[in-house]
């Protein structure tokens, strides 16, 4: 086998940043698909790309824009009926900084 | 140890004025009900399409055009990740290696001094909503989040490092304040959170072409706490140096109660943005029609009106500056000036009683001013034709100021006119000598300021409304020749 393409704590920091709980066999599961997906870039690269512009977008598409007129929001109550800890006309967060 | 030189960047976010969100159709009103201004785009609901507002690009590149930057013709909007609860979406649509505009400059003064700052960059991207914690953010168990903010349009305005003092870094965010101000882009109001600014500080030696370890300052939401902060900022650098201790890079808050800078707690991977092209955003393509159209509109900036009305009025340059804090009351000025052409007695007039009522950079209070300028101009004329003398005038301005009536309604109501009749003056001068012999006698001896007092006795006893040059020539006839 090759030189593995992510390592087991590169998983569990990116696992970290997107505030994901994984088990060890998940990260081990994670660590053998993603670096299946890297794998794979390695074959996109052997394409010849000099000169081609990225691409960012798939759809030929420049200058969406919409003017700058309101409309109807959608109505607190509604927004707040899905929140799972209202407080009022508020939606309510556990404590931010870590003890 | 070697002289140290203060190095400082500013990044500037406005919030633009735009009626309704940067992505999204949500008014932008301040003041509404929490949580009643937000819909599946701005909350981040999966599926939601977020789509460009057209008045925010164009808001943009008004400001960038204003301050010099070249504007970039292919752009892009990016999502910087990072996960906190003032936005829903756990990302800001933000712009990053392809912003609006690029390279501008911004010529400041300190001190009678003029230095140009360059500016790096002026990009687009969405504000975050407001978190209330119970209680100080380190100790609250919970926090409630209003989203009425998340989505508002904000451009972030970045200097490059050019600053070398505290109040270099004022005059920078006071001139770029007034910049954006006249553009209408940003109503420029710093308590409420339209215009913030973060600053970056360090030291290095002086003439180092390197930068020192910079620490970034936040929470500084007024021009004084600006520069105490950035104050304050450089005398703990330069001690800690001064200390053998090693500067760290970190984000400090402005504590105005307590006049100095706290460390904040560093979040982890704070910095991992992973940016990557927005992919629900087709880029954007700004063609130079467009900016000449935008260029074509833009109105005369504070500096170059400021050197036409030193120039073309013949104002001091101190008067040319404070007239043009504003742009309502610029406005004010040249139409005033333009019913009654004596450019200096305007200026006096604007600048020592109506700035009395009101600060020069609200636009707001001096476009609703009582007074409008046709009716400045109209008391100013009282004057000239001998009906009011100048110090009643201050009066019957306070009154049109009180009552929003015109100088001629006032002074006729009143029966302000001056007493301008040599026989009735002359009895009261004479009244006013025989009621002060001391004072002659003083005179008479040489002392010449006893006569102000004797013109203020005179003036006293006309209620203000004698014509002083015409009680100045009675005095000298009826006073004794020394």
């Amino acid at each position: 086998m090759t030189q593995p393409k992510i390592s087991l704590s590169q998983v569990e920091h990116v696992a970290r940043l997107a505030r994901l709980e994984l088990s060890e066999a998940d990260k081990e599961r994670m660590r053998r698909e993603l670096d299946g997906i890297l794998s794979y870039i390695d074959t996109l690269r052997a394409l010849q790309t000099d000169g081609v512009e990225p691409t960012s977008h798939a759809v030929p598409l420049t200058n969406v824009m919409r003017e700058d007129e309101p409309r109807p929001s959608v109505p607190q109550t509604d927004m707040l009926a899905n929140a799972p800890d209202p407080s009022g006309e508020f939606f309510r967060v556990p404590r931010i900084i870590e003890e | 140890m070697n002289d140290l030189e203060t190095v400082i960047g500013l990044e500037v976010h406005a919030q633009l004025l735009t009626r309704s969100k940067m992505f999204c159709g949500c008014s932008t009103a301040f003041g509404a009900a929490p949580n009643s201004q937000t819909c599946p785009v701005c909350q981040g609901m999966p599926g939601a399409l977020p789509v460009i507002n057209r008045s925010a690009v164009e808001f943009g590149i008004r400001t960038a055009l204003a301050v010099g930057c070249r504007v970039n013709e292919h752009h892009r909007f990016a999502r910087k990740h990072y996960y906190y609860p003032d936005m829903p979406k756990n990302f800001q649509i933000s712009q990053y290696e392809e912003p609006l505009a690029e390279h501008g400059v911004l010529d400041i003064e300190v001190g009678g001094s003029s230095r140009t700052i360059g500016i790096q960059r002026l990009h687009l991207e969405e504000d975050v909503g407001k978190l209330i914690h119970e209680g100080p953010l380190e100790t609250a168990q919970s926090s409630t989040v209003d989203f009425n903010r998340a989505g508002v349009p904000l451009m972030e305005i970045v200097s490059r490092p050019d600053m070398r003092s505290p109040a270099e870094a004022a005059a920078y965010l006071r001139t770029l304040r007034t910049i954006v101000v006249y553009l209408g882009v940003c109503d420029g109001n710093m308590e409420e959170g339209s215009l913030r600014c973060d600053a970056n500080v360090s030291l290095r030696p002086a003439g180092s072409p390197e930068l020192g370890v910079k620490v970034e300052i936040k929470n500084m939401n007024s021009f004084r706490n600006v520069q105490h902060a950035l104050e304050y900022e450089v005398k703990r650098q330069v001690r800690a140096l001064a200390e053998g201790e090693k500067i760290v890079q970190e984000t400090r808050l402005w504590d105005p109660e307590r006049v100095r800078t706290v460390s904040m707690r560093s979040k982890e991977y704070a910095h991992d943005y992973r940016y990557f092209p927005e992919p629900d955003l087709p880029p954007l393509q700004v063609e130079a029609r467009w900016v000449e159209a935008i260029r074509a509109t833009l109105p005369e900036l504070p500096a170059a009106r400021r050197r036409r009305f030193a120039g073309g009025y013949g104002l001091s340059a101190y008067d040319a500056d404070r007239l043009t804090q504003g742009r309502a009351l610029a406005d004010y000025f040249e139409t005033t000036v333009r019913e009654y052409d004596k450019p200096k007695i305007v200026a006096n007039w604007v600048l020592n009683e109506l700035l009395r009522e009101m600060p020069a950079d609200d636009d707001r209070a001096v476009a609703a001013c009582p007074i409008p300028p046709r009716n400045l101009a109209g008391l100013l004329r009282l004057i000239d034709d001998g009906t009011i003398s100048g110090k009643m005038a201050k009066d019957v301005f306070e009154t049109m100021y009180r009552t929003g009536q015109d100088a001629p309604s006032i002074v006729a109501r009143e029966g302000l006119t001056q007493v301008a009749d040599a026989g009735e003056l002359r009895r009261v001068v004479d009244q006013v000598l025989a009621a002060h012999p001391k004072v002659v006698e003083d005179w008479r001896g040489g002392k010449k300021a006893a006569l102000g007092f004797l013109v203020g006795q005179v003036m006293k006893a006309t209620l203000g409304r004698a014509n002083p040059a015409l009680v100045n020539q009675l005095l000298g006839e009826k006073l004794p020749k020394g």
